[in-house]
């Protein structure tokens, strides 16, 4: 079932190279770009420039269909399906500020219910003594902030609207979960973002933008999920997330990124991450909800010397699709990356894995490894990967690999003569197998609770 | 060692089994009783290892014919764990690395599995931490190794020191060291070889497979059998292992069977 497939294919983040766009594709995403910009208060000055721009790109693109190069293993078309109306505010959560707290964080945390800033959830109560050095605020349009300036300078730049998804988000947007940190500022505590969805039938189009300056480092944890979290709910919303992250010289980040939507859910998240010289960027990464859910990764390099770490784990059961796609541009000399990516399906869920660096002429001795291991846990279960490396430096290291296997019957077998039995030795290699990447989460206590809720989610149909 | 009236812990009459239908061990005998340590030798391909991986119980292989009597009960009964559970203990000639499975973990975990079907109570985090560092000394291991995954990463050397600290933590009735010794430097062998000595009893038994001669040197065994072919076709003291270095498989594979099935 799993593919191999390491050729060098053109890549369109437009995801839109078809010419024969189905003419029902086209009227859908222009009935959703008029309904998301129809909703959006009006804005003037260069909001409202951005967002024009942004609606002006979207306009001449359509729903990406399985004939686009980009979206050949992620099928969209549930979504044509559902009419999706715009999220609404949400007055009243109906949760406490103690269900989407972690221990990590207890004064660093920003909320947001579809898209919208929920102060009642947040509490940014430890970070006033750091205000000096870090500023963690829910940016609204045309209200005014001290971080007008550093939102109008970065918001849309890092991420561009060629992308459909970035696009439509663009087109709409309005509220801004902002994180700056100054220059030359260490930021223990970690910055704790929570985007929360509910609604049939309703789009959520959160907007999240980093900003770490000059020899700064910080931790910040994004969480998507659902508002009342019940997997069996099959009150269908689609979430459009873009994060842009923009790393000054020197400056370090660690992100984690948990998306656990629910199973009816829709959920496109666009990742951008813009790095200067000598920046260190790690992602952590865990897809584990949504029945149909895609994350792009696009980290660009501005400056000699810089370090990419990407560990990410897509799950996929019962009938998702789980697809993430990666894509790091190296421009200069001396980058370093290390991706291990690795993907679980079972039942008849589907992951996708798209992995591309490219290592441009001026990006000599850059040293990049990519690895990518799939576990197929039943017959129907499908992986796709596609490792994609373009190398057109002459000096470089770079190795790239996938594997797409079953629990090994001598690892089982290891187990058993251990005296493990047969389902905890499974229970044990399947832990391991994606504890490996749990275990790099940035924060502690997200790690066992995690860990034993994708236990159950694997475990619960086989 | 030999110990008088000692009880027998294992006895293999006539087993045949075979992996894909194709049959490799041909009516094996052999008895073990505590105390004695037995190393079989043969050439690649003449069943060692098979012999090892049908006796921990590896699904892959079928048994065809013959008995095994474990301590009173029928061994081919039982599935590997409860092989594990009531004693045997196979080091792996090839031990699986299980990235982000943590080896002390599974060493807990395993040896609580132990515990429990020996009517004893399962050992907490704090209690195995004690245990499994006084173990360590057994085998004079870094504690770094604990945090590690299983394996993963480890060298040879240290990957087989991970299995004799185990066979340490479980405390066999009878250990299969299925070529322990393959792929390891001098230094690391003798301190393989300490281990396995150092928790060798008169109220166990070892059955150590090697390729090699140099292994007996530090394991000293009570006995000696030349495997061909799916058997035993000759036993002999720790003196018939010089022999066979000196004179090399060839000489064997000249052997007429001297060893009638038990």
């Amino acid at each position: 079932m799993g593919t191999t497939d390491s050729q060098a294919a053109g890549n369109n983040p437009g995801g839109n190279s078809s010419k024969k766009v189905n003419s029902q594709r086209v009227d859908y995403w222009s009935q959703l770009l008029k309904t998301v910009t129809a909703d959006s208060d009006a804005a003037t000055g260069w909001v409202g420039e951005v967002r024009s721009k942004a609606t002006a790109i979207a306009q001449e693109l359509a729903l990406p269909s399985t004939r686009d190069e980009d979206w050949r293993f992620t099928d969209l078309s549930p979504l044509l399906d559902i009419e999706f109306s715009v999220a609404g505010a949400i007055a009243t959560p109906g949760i406490t500020a103690a269900d989407v707290a972690i221990e990590e964080a207890p004064g660093s945390r920003i909320v947001f219910i579809n898209g919208r800033h929920s102060p009642e959830l947040s509490d940014l109560s430890a970070l006033g003594e750091l205000a000096d050095k870090v500023t963690v605020s829910a940016w609204s349009a045309g209200h005014d902030s001290v971080l007008n300036a550093t939102v109008e300078s970065n918001l849309g730049k890092i991420q561009t609207s060629a992308e459909a998804f970035t696009a439509l988000n663009t087109s709409a947007v309005n509220e801004v979960a902002v994180i700056s940190v100054g220059r030359n500022a260490d930021i223990e505590l970690p910055i704790h973002v929570v985007f929360l969805s509910a609604g049939t039938g309703a789009i959520a189009q959160p907007r999240c933008l980093v900003k770490v300056g000059t020899n700064s480092r910080c931790t910040v944890v994004e969480e998507h999920r659902a508002l009342e979290h019940t997997d069996d709910s099959d009150a269908p919303y689609w979430v459009n997330g873009v994060t842009e992250i923009s790393l000054a010289d020197n400056a370090e980040i660690n992100h984690a990124r948990v998306q656990r939507d629910t199973l009816t859910a829709f959920h496109i998240g666009n990742t951008a991450v813009s790095q200067a010289r000598d920046s260190r960027y790690t992602l952590t990464s865990l897809d584990a909800g949504a029945r149909v859910s895609r994350h792009n990764l696009a980290v660009s390099q501005k400056g000699p010397g810089t370090h990419t770490a990407f560990n990410g784990l897509n799950v996929a059961t019962e009938r998702q699709t789980s697809d993430t796609h990666t894509f790091l541009n190296l421009q200069h000399p001396h980058g370093t990356a290390d991706h291990l990516h690795k993907c679980v399906a079972n039942d008849r869920g589907h992951t996708v894995f798209n992995g591309r660096v490219f290592v441009g002429q001026q990006a000599q001795q850059t040293d990049a490894a990519q690895l990518n291991r799939n576990l197929l846990l039943s017959s129907k279960a499908r992986v796709d990967t596609k490792p994609q490396l373009e190398i057109i430096a002459d000096d470089v290291k770079c190795t790239h690999g996938a594997t797409v296997s079953q629990l090994e019957d001598n690892e089982i077998f290891y187990l058993r003569s251990r005296g493990l039995d047969e389902m905890a030795a499974r229970r044990l290699l399947l832990d391991g197998f994606v504890g490996e990447i749990l275990e790099r989460l940035p924060v502690q206590s997200l790690r066992s609770p995690l860990a034993t809720a994708i236990a159950a989610q694997i475990r619960a149909n086989s | 060692m030999i110990v008088e009236n000692a009880s027998t812990i294992l006895s293999v009459k006539n087993l045949q089994a075979g992996i894909d239908g194709k049959e490799i061990l041909k009516k094996f005998g052999i008895e073990i009783k505590a105390g004695e340590i037995h190393a079989i030798m043969g050439r690649n391909g003449s069943g060692k290892s098979t012999l090892s991986k049908v006796l921990a119980g590896h699904p892959t292989y079928e048994v065809t014919g013959g008995e095994v009597d474990f301590q009173g009960k029928d061994l081919l009964e039982l599935e590997p764990e409860e092989r594990s559970r009531e004693g045997i203990f196979l080091a792996f000639q090839y031990p699986v690395e299980i990235p982000g499975v943590s080896n002390l973990d599974f060493l807990r975990e395993s040896t609580n599995a132990r515990r429990v079907h020996q009517g004893l109570e399962e050992l907490d985090p704090f209690d195995f931490d004690d245990l499994v560092r006084e173990k360590l000394d057994v085998v004079q291991m870094d504690p770094a190794f604990l945090e590690r995954s299983v394996n993963q990463g480890f060298s040879g050397g240290e990957k087989k020191r991970n299995e004799i600290l185990q066979m340490a933590l479980l405390e066999p009735t009878l250990a299969i060291l299925d070529e322990t010794d393959s792929g390891l430097d001098i230094d690391a062998l003798r301190i393989v070889a300490g281990g396995v000595n150092q928790l060798s009893t008169e109220k166990n038994a070892m059955l150590v497979i090697t390729h090699y001669q140099r292994l007996l040197d530090y394991i000293v065994p009570d006995f000696v059998h030349v495997m061909r072919d799916g058997r035993i076709i000759k036993t002999g003291g720790k003196e018939l292992a010089l022999e066979l270095e000196e004179k090399g498989y060839d000489w064997v594979d000249d052997l007429e069977p001297t060893l009638v099935e038990a």
